[in-house]
């Protein structure tokens, strides 16, 4: 189960048993679905503003471990950034997550917990899993209203 | 069924025949599970289709030459080898399609023009696949008709009394599926004709899951539609078949218009041709039709009600052993089942539980199953789930139960 340990890291499933920020937030600035309809993932992703700033994020709703432990970690980074570092955020989660540029170990560490889904890349099938959240966060501070459908 | 009498399958020579079941994946023998999805292919079938692209490749009912007179005799016999598998009363009974999906939408988009009206009712199962639900929904559209859903129980079942009630003489057309690709349930179809005949509507079963597990007889049930895919019987992709009766497919209009399909044309009036040829425009997938023919005959050499009686101790034995894991529940327990072993865990999301069973060489689907409204009934996102063929064998299931087993001790 060696490769599994790369994709099921314990960061993982330590967030997917006990997700961050897993609450609904009455009056935020933005409310925005994302939906994967391959597999059904499907979360509310809810941030407050303050200006230039991210006051507060959380996310509700249900699916794989991936897309839950990515809502999870995501929401736990955002909480106090500005826009351009939550921008900065997803770009480098993206790269993470799908990039084909070999990762150092040097570079894994500055990464912090978003390392823990440089595994994803080996699993095409589940990089959509891992994105969801990121880009409904994205879209929504985009100024999207449509949520983000990831397929 | 006399299953006491079939001599017993030789599941281990049989799976000789197809190649890809000796292949090495992911460090691991392949497992294959999910026949629900598209079945293996035996090489009869294989060859079949490489025979006719490297010997007889011409188009059908147009060249004189020789090519085309040979390629045209192929086809036309797969026509009647299929019409003979679903024992149909006649060769002209059975139109080619590319597959189940755009045999109901030829039905529901030409059988709509010309039955449907304001008012009438179209009635369907809770279990069926959007292939079964999509093309009635266009046709009510555009006709006025309306959609009406017989709901299922919590293992699955179609509620039959529910189902009676809607009946009524506005019922023009009842659409159910034979076997569940999501539960796994046998619909009682037979009797599901004769309620719909009894107040004048029609029927059409979806075959898909069906044939590769079941005899079927159309004129024993006396379905006056009935569909299926090559891909799902061991045939190629892009292949499959609506049967209808012939006094029906007379009596309706043509689904595309294009070559083959009319007997003269002119831009004042144009004739068309007779059935099973009105349905079928432009040149048609031969190579197709050719290796379901194959695939036909493989399975009617293995026979199917040796292979329904195997599969039957195969879903006997599976549920046994999912049974046993702790946290997992199936879904999809009706009293008449074939194939299909559905489920959930309370440790992890059936799509984590496809990757890891994968990563064990264990392929099994994951997701909706194209049935969303089964997964709203059950209250529940997406299921796992393992669909055997024939060709499956016990140890696979314990290869199954061993890698669900996996997922519990890391999601634990």
């Amino acid at each position: 189960m060696n490769d599994l340990r790369d994709l099921y890291q314990e960061i993982i499933l330590d967030h997917n048993r006990n997700p961050r920020n897993f609450r609904a937030i009455d009056g935020a600035t933005i409310t925005l679905e994302g939906y994967n309809p391959l597999c059904g993932d499907r979360y509310t992703i809810y941030l407050v503003l303050d200006g230039d700033i991210v006051k507060d994020i959380s996310f509700t709703g249900a699916g794989c471990a991936i897309s839950k432990a990515s809502a999870s970690v995501m929401t736990s980074m955002l909480k106090g950034k500005t826009r351009a570092e939550a921008e900065a955020a997803f770009q480098q989660f993206h790269e993470v997550a799908t990039g084909h540029n070999a990762i150092s170990d040097q570079q894994l560490e500055s990464l912090g917990k978003l390392g823990a889904f440089a595994g994803i890349r080996e699993f095409p099938m589940r990089v959509k899993c891992a994105t969801l959240a990121w880009h409904t966060m994205h879209n929504g501070l985009e100024g999207k209203h449509e949520g983000a459908t990831t397929e | 069924m006399l299953t006491a009498e079939l001599a017993p399958l030789p599941v281990e020579t049989l799976r000789q025949d197809f190649p890809i079941l000796n292949r090495i994946v992911r460090g691991k023998p392949l497992v294959y599970l999910d026949n629900a999805a598209t079945t293996q292919k035996p090489q009869q079938v294989i060859d079949a289709i490489s025979r006719y692209y490297a010997e007889t490749n011409s188009n059908v009912h147009r060249g004189v030459h020789y090519l085309s007179e040979q390629a045209t005799i192929q086809y036309e016999g797969a026509r009647r080898r299929v019409a003979n598998f679903l024992n149909a009363g006649s060769e002209r009974e059975v139109i080619f399609t590319r597959g189940t999906t755009e045999a109901i939408n030829l039905v529901a988009a030409s059988f709509g023009r010309k039955f449907l009206r304001e008012g009438d009712e179209v009635i369907l199962t809770e279990m069926e696949h959007h292939s079964n639900i999509v093309p009635w929904q266009i046709a009510c559209d555009a006709s006025g008709a309306k959609l009406r859903v017989a709901p299922i129980n919590d293992r699955g079942e179609v509620m039959m009394d529910q189902l009676r009630a809607l009946l009524n003489p506005r019922t023009k057309m009842v659409a159910a599926v034979h076997l569940s690709n999501a539960l796994g349930t046998i619909n009682p179809v037979k009797e599901i004709v004769e309620l719909a005949h009894s107040v004048g509507a029609r029927v059409l079963l979806d075959g898909a899951q069906a044939v590769s597990h079941l005899p079927v007889d159309v004129r024993d049930l006396d379905a006056d539609f009935y569909v299926f895919s090559g891909h799902k019987i061991f045939g190629p992709t892009g292949i499959g078949v609506l049967y209808g009766k012939a006094e029906l497919l007379e009596s309706m209009p043509p689904y595309q218009g294009g070559g083959d399909m009319i007997r003269s044309v002119s831009f004042q009036r144009t004739i068309y041709n007779d059935i099973p040829y009105k349905f079928e425009a432009g040149t048609p997938h031969i190579a197709g039709a050719i290796g379901l023919a194959a695939a036909l005959d493989y399975v009617e050499n293995v026979g199917l009600e040796r292979i329904a009686a195997w599969e039957h101790e195969l879903l006997e034995y599976g549920t046994g052993l999912l049974q046993e894991i702790p946290g997992l529940r199936l879904i999809g327990t009706a009293h008449q089942k074939a194939s299909v072993l559905s489920f959930v865990l309370e440790s992890a999301h059936p799509h984590d539980i496809g990757t890891i069973l994968d990563n064990d060489g264990v392929a099994i689907r994951t997701g909706h199953h194209c049935a969303e409204p089964v997964m709203h009934r059950f209250g529940i996102p997406a299921t796992a789930r393992a669909s055997v063929a024939f060709y499956n064998t016990r140890q696979e299931l314990d290869a199954l139960a061993q890698a669900i087993h996996n997922v519990n001790r890391l999601f634990r």
